[in-house]
């Protein structure tokens, strides 16, 4: 029965996790410290006593946990699993680039690995440079994979669920700094939504701003500060890397004429690049130089102060919308764009 | 399992034709890829084929699974995959069991409970055991089978999967061919000990080795294990003792191998000498016989797989999503 909770993201998580597990007997749910002492951010709380041996604790082995995942799920199975950060899936990158993605491919879909990979990424005060990565254009780049970043407590619970009852696998990326920011109402218990599509978040009609993930929130109080200089910016909150709506993009860019794409992850051979050119290759007019917000290439400081330096915020991603909006010849606009790293 | 028994000339005889099978599959694979009809990498067993026989005797091909490595040929042929659907796969055939895509090093067969070769050295021991894991919710009784060679007792996927394994006493198996090499490279000169089998220990679990030329003592050794994993007991380390007799790759020349070591090889290798037994008792036309049907299934089996249509191209696109 569709209703809506007060729930934090975190909460919104779980209920999404509860919900699979309940309605659906061939999940697994696992990982380190998710049983037993509910997760390191507490989001897999309660869902132990609730649901007993479906729900277990790992040893700190990311390879068996995916390599397990994928065995358990090509049998019928369907494996929720957690990489406590998305930093940790590089000592398991195998399991995921050569064995999940190619499942379905290689036996013509005799055999299939329905798995769902939920991580934590993002910089925050003190994390250090193997704790604070956005990773998502790594997972984006593979073929057969899919990948979710929920920005919002309702998409915490959506695209888990989408995810979960995706026959392919998946990767729900959320973020810790999310996770206990309050509560807000969300919607329990709905229909399962396919595992794409964006949302326009805050509709405009000067330019376009994409973006994802956490970075979400910077993006409206950028185009809050915009609209203080008398430009409309509309936001659309990509929500799956991959596969990417370029359909809603496009449909934007159309009607703004500029883009500018936000993410908090390196500029450097990144998704927003990717955007760039899906749009420069489609031909859509554009009034001034497309442009990117994001890391510049350089490793992630603990430092709060230093990490200020390199990480995206409402201020960076208001001056790239004024730049685009002001931005006349092409050539004129990427000069003054100081977010694009020169390589 | 008690005092093994004495094998019936009939069990001999169908370790022989399996046996045969592999190796002529080999040989003809061999001829194939030196004339340019199959291209790549391929990996021949020539030698270990006592294992792939003996184990996939142990194992029940209606609900057990078998992950192989790369050298997965015999392990194919084994668990019953026709010879023509193979050699098609390796010709890049639209009628090779996976249509061309995966190849000689990373094909898959799940309706003959064959769940994929691999090409990453020991990455298909986590996965071996997430199929032990879902036996321990489905009530299927299923046992999975990882093999994999001496080289990879040296990955870290494999450690993690037999600890992740043995403290939830998954039912699988993790068999390493111990051949001798890591790819090129002898394996007493990467560990310090060469009783790989005795890591078991370390985990928790029984570990044996095994002579790796015998089939029936690989079977026994395989058997064991089974009826120990589904009877909710847990994994085990077996370790199979055998050596390839040929190179690692098609044109390998071998040039690290010491005198006279493949000449022993060759000597010990399981064909030989199981055909050297069966020939106390059992007519030498009869064998010959049964070595000429065989020879003869594969030379068509080829035959007709060369005649096959190359792998579709507009079907390149089709089964990467749900």
């Amino acid at each position: 029965m569709p209703e809506t909770r007060d729930l934090s993201y975190a909460e919104a998580v779980n209920a999404a996790l509860a919900r699979a597990l309940d309605e659906r007997p061939e999940t697994l749910l696992f990982g380190e410290d998710v049983a037993l002492p509910g997760g390191v951010f507490g989001v897999t709380k309660g869902l132990r006593r609730r649901f007993g041996e479906r729900v277990f604790d790992t040893p700190i082995s990311e390879s068996a946990i995916i390599g397990g995942a994928v065995g358990a799920a090509m049998f019928g199975r369907r494996p929720i699993v957690e990489i406590m950060w998305a930093d940790f899936f590089l000592v398991a990158l195998d399991q995921v680039v050569n064995q999940a993605a190619n499942v379905r491919y290689v036996s013509r879909g005799a055999v299939t690995a329905p798995i769902t990979i939920r991580t934590q990424q993002g910089s925050a005060p003190g994390a250090c440079a193997q704790h604070s990565q956005s990773l998502e254009a790594v997972f984006a780049h593979v073929p057969g994979l899919r990948v979710a970043m929920p920005a919002t407590h309702q998409d915490a619970y959506d695209l888990l669920l989408a995810a979960v009852w995706c026959d392919d696998p998946v990767i729900v990326i959320e973020n810790r700094t999310l996770y206990h920011t309050g509560r807000r109402p969300v919607g329990v218990n709905g229909g399962i939504q396919p595992a794409e599509g964006a949302l326009i978040r805050r509709p405009g009609a000067d330019v376009t701003l994409l973006t994802w993930g956490a970075m979400l929130h910077a993006a409206l109080e950028a185009a809050e500060l915009a609209a203080g200089r008398g430009i409309d910016a509309e936001v659309i909150d990509a929500r799956w890397i991959r596969p990417l709506d370029l359909d809603t993009v496009l449909a934007s860019v159309e009607r703004t004429g500029r883009l500018v794409v936000a993410h908090e992850a390196h500029t450097t051979g990144g998704v927003g690049g990717e955007v760039l050119a899906a749009v420069a290759e489609s031909g859509v007019r554009l009034r001034s130089a497309p442009l990117r917000v994001g890391a510049p290439p350089v490793r992630m400081p603990a430092a709060p102060a230093l990490a200020r330096a390199v990480v995206p915020n409402a201020l960076t991603i208001a001056d790239a919308l004024i730049r685009s909006a002001a931005g006349g010849s092409v050539g004129a606009a990427a000069e003054g764009a100081a977010d694009v790293p020169r390589r | 399992m008690g005092t093994p028994m004495p094998e019936t000339a009939a069990t001999q005889l169908d370790f022989l034709e399996s046996m045969l099978r592999i190796r002529f599959f080999e040989e003809e694979v061999g001829r194939l890829r030196a004339e340019g009809s199959i291209v790549g990498s391929v990996h021949l067993c020539n030698g270990q084929e006592a294992v792939h026989a003996g184990a996939c005797a142990a194992l029940d091909p209606s609900r057990d699974a078998v992950f192989p490595t790369y050298r997965g040929h015999g392990w194919t042929l084994a668990c019953g995959v026709p010879p023509y659907a193979l050699f098609a796969e390796l010709l890049g055939r639209q009628t090779g069991v996976n249509g061309g895509r995966g190849g000689s090093a990373y094909l898959t067969a799940p309706e003959y409970g064959m769940y994929g070769e691999n090409s990453i050295v020991g990455a298909g021991a986590p996965i071996a055991a997430g199929a032990a894991l879902a036996a321990t919710f489905d009530g299927s009784g299923r046992v999975a089978l990882a093999a994999f060679g001496d080289g990879a007792m040296n990955q870290g996927a494999v450690h993690e999967a037999m600890n992740f394994a043995a403290v939830r006493d998954l039912p699988v198996i993790f068999l390493v061919e111990n051949n001798h090499y890591s790819e090129l490279t002898p394996i007493a000169s990467m560990v310090r000990g060469d009783r790989l089998f005795a890591r078991a220990s370390a985990y928790g679990m029984p570990g044996g080795r095994v002579d790796g030329n015998d089939p029936a003592a690989v079977r026994d050794a395989v058997a064991q294990a089974v009826e120990r994993a589904r009877g909710g007991h847990g994994p085990a380390l077996i370790e199979a003792m055998t050596q390839r007799i040929v190179g690692h790759y098609i044109g390998d020349a071998q040039h690290y191998r010491p005198p006279g070591e493949l000449e022993a090889a060759l000597a010990d290798e399981p064909i030989a000498r199981l055909l050297a037994t069966l020939r106390e008792t059992i007519p030498h036309a009869e064998l010959d016989a049964l070595s000429e049907r065989v020879r003869a299934e594969i030379a068509d089996a080829s035959a007709r797989a060369q005649a096959d249509p190359p792998a579709d191209p507009s079907t390149v696109l089709e089964h990467l999503y749900a």
